[in-house]
């Protein structure tokens, strides 16, 4: 693996199906009395958050303290970010006090990679979410679901379909769950009407659709995104009731789901809008898997980057210690 | 006065010749030419010699952001890229919307005496769009501001603009647009295509710029006007002023040497030092403007030249300026992109970077030919030498290169205006 | 830590073959493991409450060989179970991360339990040690013991087994490999010098047995 995490893309088949391998045997642990380990012992990460995302924070926070490592959390939101220097001066504050791993949550896209390669700071750099870039953490959790959903937590996604419904252009979640869906061998179908979607969309690794009606009856999972409220005044879609009967995922859709399919939402949701209330609560939901997922793949990230002298090693099968 | 005779010369990339240089003027050309006594000599050893290069565009930040450059460091870094008259662009701080700036960026410009410094004057105050600054008090100031332009933001106001191209005609002005499209580039981080669809940046369209330039066209050949368009990025504006000129209308229009050569895949690395406006585009954007200038579509290379300090570019990409140096990189890049790739000879060089700036700008003492009688404003150029752009080295007082570690073609190795050597033996005079 | 999953077959050999010497062969390791058995039973008097933890990769199927030693001895079901000890280990900064394998604890648990961990070789400790601090945070047993194919010897921690199939005299710069027919194909353990020349200092390798 690489030293740090900045898009799904830094991830070779073989990193991604170690991260979920490991968050596998992580999730038993959480079954455990005792679920915290040692391995972390002395390391310090560092939550820096400059936009509000108190579950996403929380999720790394716990991945962390359960891993025994020491945790910091630096909200960064409220002090003035106008001036670029903030986050350089940030990251030298945090070089000084020996931050061996920064979660990075920023509104700017590209601001973890810079952080990454600014040499401002030597430790590993996590991307919890950058601007309307990637969010490598939450894709891996999505994936690490359906693989426990569909294919018994185990071995790539290869040949499952997956549609990914709304608002695309400014979804960090849909680029990185695109990247790492198609790097385990899944089809995706991206949903939205024509404005939520990229120019150069068509050279993504996936399908695309202005028609959710069309793709449900061959979905293994469908993956609804947040429509943000701002969204909803510049002209995006006509009104919020056209877009919830043109794209929303109400009980009449799911029910041209396949039996086994799943229905996924990254959080937070607008109930009635994007999905229906009774969706998000049918036993098909796994919006609240979810969230219990994303602590063990943020363990196993963290582990995988920190836990050793270098991160994990996925290329070289050098057995000397397999032991 | 001294004389000079640079020896050995291609003028213009032709045959071999001696120029001889005396009362700031061409005094004679020709082979074996003799040295009169207390002449200096210039062995230019087959060096190609071009008229003083011209910058329609060039950010001096003076006054207002003196720590990113000032007319002293601006014209030290014009001359040392072999040029001899930059035009200064309006957008300082107080804006130069009235006479009096002008004519103080002009003074600072007759003090540094190492290039000439034309300054643009705003069309509209405080380059607010809304009403026309005093185009006349700046024209008739001891500045005689030629050209006018918003620059760094457009004149999108479609009333304002058709009287700015009306207005300016009563003293053969000009209005150099910055085509920018403002609701179409809201908050816009990059050049819109795939690399932004990637990379999660704000996408700013081509059809932003290209839509603002069909319009102007349209407005000028309505009133008549000269127009002139700054920094073109796209094929497809390109295309729409090549159809323009085919109608006759008066329009010219301007490329950096940075369009010529750098595309938006470098903003992968997220680097600020290739933020800048207008976006990086494309690799047919490039090859676009390439053909547009060999073809004359494109009048000329402009530099954007726009220094800033450390810290507006060592940060993360939304924040960072906009804006590359350009002054001192600007002739190696056209050497390499034009010269070198067989589109431009050197004549096609000095047209491109001299004598049509200088037309459009009217300055009469500069793009001038390179015959006896005429001012010795010239560049001597060594076409063989390569160098490395490193950063700490350039004169301007800024550092945002996006060439750092690039192996250019080209050396500037001595520069005249008006006779007198600003850079010999490639350092300042 | 390798791409290959934790339970795959062949190990790559670092140990060189031309060096390579069998110090057991298949019948001494069957015979080892059923007089290991027999020895569990005659201390516990009786398998009843024994849980056998094998310590992956090799101690697992050590462990389960044992159990059903005991199981044919004492016709009674003898949970058998995994214990993944990574994340416990005090090397692992010594290393780039690795792979986890599978921890696996028999649905009854051990709390008040005889646990008995099994593993191939016993070395410096080290492995053990972190075993008992994964043991610490699964339950209680009421006692837990130690069960090694082989005793190399240069332990580094205060630690012994209570069942040793061969006590192996051998020098730091040996190397002692085991085969066992569920991973390597055939049953056999090796003796030999180490197929990288360079002397490794022991500190860097303290799981290499
Ligand atoms: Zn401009």
């Amino acid at each position: 693996m690489k030293r740090h995490l900045i898009s799904a893309a830094d991830l070779t088949r073989d990193d991604a199906l170690l991260v979920l391998d490991t968050a596998e045997e992580l999730a038993h642990i959480a079954e455990r009395p005792i679920k915290k380990l040692p391995t972390l012992r002395g390391r310090t990460v560092v939550n820096l958050f400059f936009e509000d995302s108190t579950r996403t924070r929380i999720s790394f926070e716990a991945a962390a303290k359960r891993l025994s490592a020491d945790v910091i959390n630096f909200s960064a939101k409220g002090s003035s970010v106008s001036k670029g220097e903030t986050l350089k001066d940030t990251a030298l504050t945090l070089q000084a006090m020996g931050a061996d791993a920064v979660v990075i949550r920023h509104g700017a896209s590209g601001a973890p990679h810079t952080l990454a390669n600014s040499g401002w700071l030597r430790g590993s750099v996590v991307n919890a979410g950058d601007g309307t870039h990637e969010h490598p953490t939450q894709a891996l959790l999505d994936a690490f679901t359906m693989r426990r959903r569909l294919n018994d937590g185990k071995g790539d996604l290869e040949g499952r379909r997956i549609t990914i419904v709304g608002d695309v252009l400014h979804s960090r979640v849909a680029r990185s769950n695109v990247l790492l869906l198609a790097t385990l061998g899944a089809e995706v179908t991206l949903v939205a009407p024509p404005t939520l979607l990229p120019i150069g969309v068509e050279t993504w690794p996936c399908q695309v659709s202005y028609d959710i009606d069309s793709t449900l009856a061959k979905s293994d999972a469908v993956m609804m995104l947040r429509v943000q409220r701002e969204r909803m005044n510049a002209s995006y879609f006509p009104t919020e009731r056209e877009y919830s009967r043109r794209y929303g995922l109400d009980e009449k859709r799911m029910a041209a789901l396949p039996e086994h399919a799943i229905v996924m939402h990254p959080g937070p949701m607008n109930r009635g809008m994007e999905i229906a209330a009774n969706v998000a609560d049918s036993p098909r939901s796994t919006i609240v898997e979810q969230v219990t997922n994303g602590v063990s793949v943020r363990m196993a990230v963290l582990y995988l980057l920190l836990g050793g002298s270098e991160p994990a090693v996925t290329t070289t099968a050098t057995e000397e210690n397999a032991k | 006065m001294s004389t000079y005779l640079i020896k050995n010369a291609k003028v213009l990339g032709g045959d071999a010749q001696d120029v001889l240089i005396s009362d700031g003027r061409i005094a004679e050309i020709g082979t074996g030419l003799a040295a009169p006594d207390a002449t200096q000599i210039i062995e230019a050893d087959g060096h190609v010699l071009l008229p003083g290069l011209v910058d329609l565009h060039t950010h001096l930040r003076e006054p207002g952001r003196e720590d990113a450059e000032t007319v002293e460091t601006g014209t030290r870094a014009a001359a040392l890229g072999g040029y001899t008259a930059v035009h200064a662009m309006a957008n300082t701080d107080p804006v130069a919307d009235t006479a009096g700036v002008v004519e103080q960026v002009w003074r600072l410009g007759q003090e540094s005496g190492r290039c000439d410094v034309h300054p643009v004057g705003a069309v509209t105050i405080g380059l607010n769009g809304e009403r026309l600054a005093e185009l006349g008090a700046m024209h008739e100031s001891a500045a005689n501001v030629k050209v006018f332009s918003d620059d760094g933001k457009c004149v999108h106001d479609a009333v304002i603009m058709r009287r700015a191209l009306e207005y300016v005609k009563a003293f053969d002005g000009v209005v150099a647009q910055h085509a920018q499209e403002p609701r179409l580039t809201e908050g816009a981080q990059m050049n819109e295509g795939t690399v932004s669809g990637i990379l999660g940046l704000r996408g700013w369209p081509a059809v932003a710029e290209e839509a603002i330039i069909a319009r102007d066209v349209l407005l000028a050949a309505h009133v008549g006007s000269r127009l002139h368009i700054c920094h073109v990025s796209t094929a497809g504006s390109v295309e729409i002023i090549r159809w323009a000129k085919s109608k006759g209308w008066d329009v010219t229009a301007e490329v950096t040497p940075h369009h010529l050569l750098l595309t938006d895949e470098l903003v992968r690395s997220y680097d600020p030092v290739y933020k800048v406006n207008p976006p990086l585009r494309t690799a047919e954007d490039v090859a676009a403007l390439r053909e547009g200038l060999a073809d004359g579509t494109i009048d000329a290379v402009a530099t954007d030249h726009a220094p800033h300090p450390t810290e507006d570019k060592d940060c993360e990409w939304a924040v960072a300026a906009m804006g590359m140096l350009g002054l001192e990189t600007a002739l190696g890049i056209v050497q390499q992109t034009m010269v070198e790739s067989g589109l431009l000879d050197w004549a096609g060089v000095a047209d491109r970077m001299s004598v049509r700036p200088a037309r459009i700008g009217r300055l009469d003492g500069h793009g001038r030919a390179i015959a006896v009688g005429e001012p010795a404003n010239l560049v001597l150029v060594d076409p063989s030498a390569r160098r490395t752009v490193e950063p700490s080295e350039l004169a301007s007082k800024s550092a945002n290169t996006p060439y750092a570690g690039l192996e250019l073609p080209g050396r500037v190795a001595a520069t005249f205006l008006r006779g007198v050597p600003t850079v010999i033996d490639g350092k300042l005079a | 830590m390798t791409k290959a999953s934790p339970n795959s077959g062949s190990r790559p050999s670092d140990l060189d073959p031309a060096s390579a010497r069998a110090v057991l062969e298949a019948s001494d390791i069957d015979r080892v493991v059923t007089r290991i058995a027999h020895e569990i039973v005659e201390r516990a008097k009786g398998a009843r409450d024994v849980v056998l933890l094998g310590i992956p990769t090799r101690g697992v199927a050590l462990a389960r060989r044992l159990a059903e030693r005991l199981e044919d001895i004492e016709d009674e079901k003898v949970p058998v179970g995994a214990l993944d000890i990574t994340m416990y280990r005090d090397d692992l900064r010594l290393r780039p991360a690795r792979a986890l394998e599978r921890t696996e604890i028999p649905a009854d648990g051990i709390d008040g339990k005889l646990v008995v961990l099994v593993d191939d070789v016993l070395f410096s400790g080290r492995t053990i040690r972190a075993a008992l601090d994964a043991l610490n945070d699964i339950g209680r047993p009421r006692a837990v013991q130690l069960a090694v194919l082989v005793d190399r010897g240069h332990r580094e921690l205060p630690i012994r087994a209570d069942y040793v199939g061969k006590n192996l005299p051998t020098s730091q710069r040996e190397k002692v490999q085991v085969l066992l027919n569920e991973y390597d194909g055939r049953d056999a353990v090796l003796l030999g010098t180490r197929g990288d020349a360079a002397p490794v200092p022991p500190a860097a390798t303290p799981e290499a047995k």
